[in-house]
């Protein structure tokens, strides 16, 4: 047998690199977003003032860029304003949402389930509940097909 | 509306005929069957065995009587009504991948065949050498094409495609008409050239129609929305996001109102104002009979909260005609101007038949502009 045999190398290739008919999405400057202001976010939850806190939130959602650490960092505080909503406060939360922003906040929900932490799901689970009733089904399908996201 | 059950396999494509007493129509497999309407009864008159892979998309022309069908075996093939018989001409379309919708041009002189190629094939019939051509379009078309249609000018064809966008080409053919007028969406219109692209929706485009007119195209797409682009100098796409699951095909009923249904198994309408060029959603169109109300005893309240964490009487049973996803929609009477009937047929194996009127009436705040 001839010595090509020996190493397998071959098969770490990823061939769809190679792919001729790969589909690029396009590419759209996302350099200077920056997600939502960390700053005004925090002043806003520590006078009490939640609806503005999520209002905030919901600004530059970073969904073109390719920084990892933006996106985390959005995902935080996105997570810290709704875990300090009261569960009674939820439902006037997304009623002051428009469509977008309840895609939007959707969006966010889901990327919080992904990296469960302590108590967020339980948070998570209240305001998916009361965004699905405002949004509806289409909603969570926006999330699944969105080739861009928070 | 009436409701005919045909088969317990899902219908992947219908046509009718001309004066709607015959419907084409596979049932999930390799064949197209022909049935006939005989007052309530739908008869099996003809089977149409040729292709060697499920039939995934069927045209019936009405002035030529003409069918064409084409398949995941990557062929079309053209039947003619010779006697009693329907006879079949291949037509190859050179592509290497499943074919997944077919459409007449308005003229029945072409007719487009969007496949898994990422191209569209332009049929159109030879003279000389008795045989059917095609050409194709390529560019820009990244993914497979799932829809199409043609515009009233025999000359421009919107496709919906995998690639998340609408556009409308030109599939002008030289050897069998003339240079096509100006119109809203351009005046060159050369084989192949792109005469608008949809922008702003994600999401596979799963059905496309032109209005009446064809000043107008709408389009479905997976990720719930519905979008109508106007032609113009700008040409202006307004969408509309849906709380519903995707739609699967759209039409125009009127100018200015459109029924899409899709996998919540009923039809819906949206209403276009131009003026404001705003999408709104119209209302739901199929009307569920009221079941009768039966009180739950304290046992099955306990049971349903144990079970599904929530006294909520309501079965899980749905309520629509089409126990399945609406796949396909097309118009009976009417044309898209003043549509009167239109046909839906689904997963469920069956069709309905809505009438617009019935509709309107029996739906207070149900308003067809």
């Amino acid at each position: 047998m001839s010595k090509n045999t020996v190493s397998d190398r071959f098969r770490k290739v990823d061939v769809d690199e190679y792919d001729e008919n790969k589909f690029v999405d396009e590419e759209e400057g996302g350099e200077n977003q920056l997600g939502p202001d960390e700053a005004e976010v925090d002043s806003l939850i520590r006078q009490g003032n939640l609806m503005g806190a999520l209002q905030a939130v919901l600004k530059n959602p970073p969904i073109n860029t390719k920084n990892q650490n933006v996106k985390d960092r959005a995902e935080g505080l996105v997570l810290k304003v709704l875990s300090s909503f009261k569960s009674t406060d939820i439902e006037k939360g997304v009623q002051s949402l428009d469509k977008n922003g309840v895609d939007l906040l959707m969006k966010y929900i889901y990327k919080g389930f992904e990296r469960p932490s302590e108590n967020s799901s339980a948070v998570l689970l209240q305001w998916h509940e009361k965004a699905l009733s405002a949004g509806g089904v289409g909603c969570i399908v926006r999330v699944l097909t969105a080739r861009k996201t928070v | 509306m009436s409701y005919h059950s045909f088969l317990l396999e899902p219908i992947s494509c219908h046509a009718w005929n001309k004066d709607r007493t015959q419907i084409a129509l596979c049932p999930n497999n390799h064949e197209v069957h022909i049935y006939k309407k005989d007052g309530n009864n739908w008869n099996k008159i003809h089977v149409l065995k040729e292709h060697n892979g499920q039939v995934t998309g069927i045209d019936w022309a009405p002035e030529s009587n003409r069918i064409v069908t084409c398949g995941t075996d990557r062929n079309a093939y053209v039947w003619t009504l010779k006697g009693d018989v329907w006879k079949p001409t291949l037509v190859i379309l050179r592509i290497n991948r499943a074919a997944r919708c077919v459409k007449w041009s308005p003229k029945e002189n072409k007719f487009a065949v969007g496949s898994g190629s990422r191209l569209i094939s332009v049929c159109y019939f030879e003279q000389d050498n008795d045989w059917w051509v095609c050409k194709h379009i390529k560019k820009p078309i990244r993914s497979t094409i799932l829809c199409l249609d043609w515009h009233p000018n025999n000359v421009l064809l919107a496709a919906g495609s995998c690639d998340f966008k609408c556009r409308i080409f030109s599939a002008y053919i030289k050897e069998v008409e003339e240079k096509p007028a100006p119109t809203p969406w351009g005046s060159k219109m050369p084989f192949g050239e792109v005469m608008f692209e949809s922008t702003g929706t994600a999401g596979w485009v799963h059905g496309v129609c032109f209005s009446d007119s064809g000043n107008r195209v709408a389009w479905a797409s997976h990720d719930s929305t519905v979008a109508v682009a106007e032609g113009g100098k700008t040409a202006v796409c307004t969408s509309l996001t849906s709380e519903t699951l995707p739609l699967l095909c759209v039409t125009f009923i009127t100018e200015n109102s459109l029924v899409a249904a899709g996998h919540d198994c009923y039809p819906v309408l949206f209403v276009y104002d131009s003026n404001k060029a705003a999408l709104s959603f119209g209302g739901k169109l199929d009307i569920p009979k009221q079941s009768a109300q039966k009180g739950m005893s304290a046992r099955e309240r306990f049971q349903n909260l144990d079970k599904k964490a929530t006294t909520d009487t309501k079965e899980a049973v749905l309520e629509s005609v089409h126990k399945n996803s609406i796949s396909q929609i097309s118009i009976l009477n009417g044309g898209k101007a003043q549509c009167a009937k239109f046909c839906t047929t689904g997963m469920d194996g069956g069709m309905t038949i809505w009438d617009v009127k019935t509709l309107e009436s029996a739906m207070k705040d149900l308003k067809i502009v």
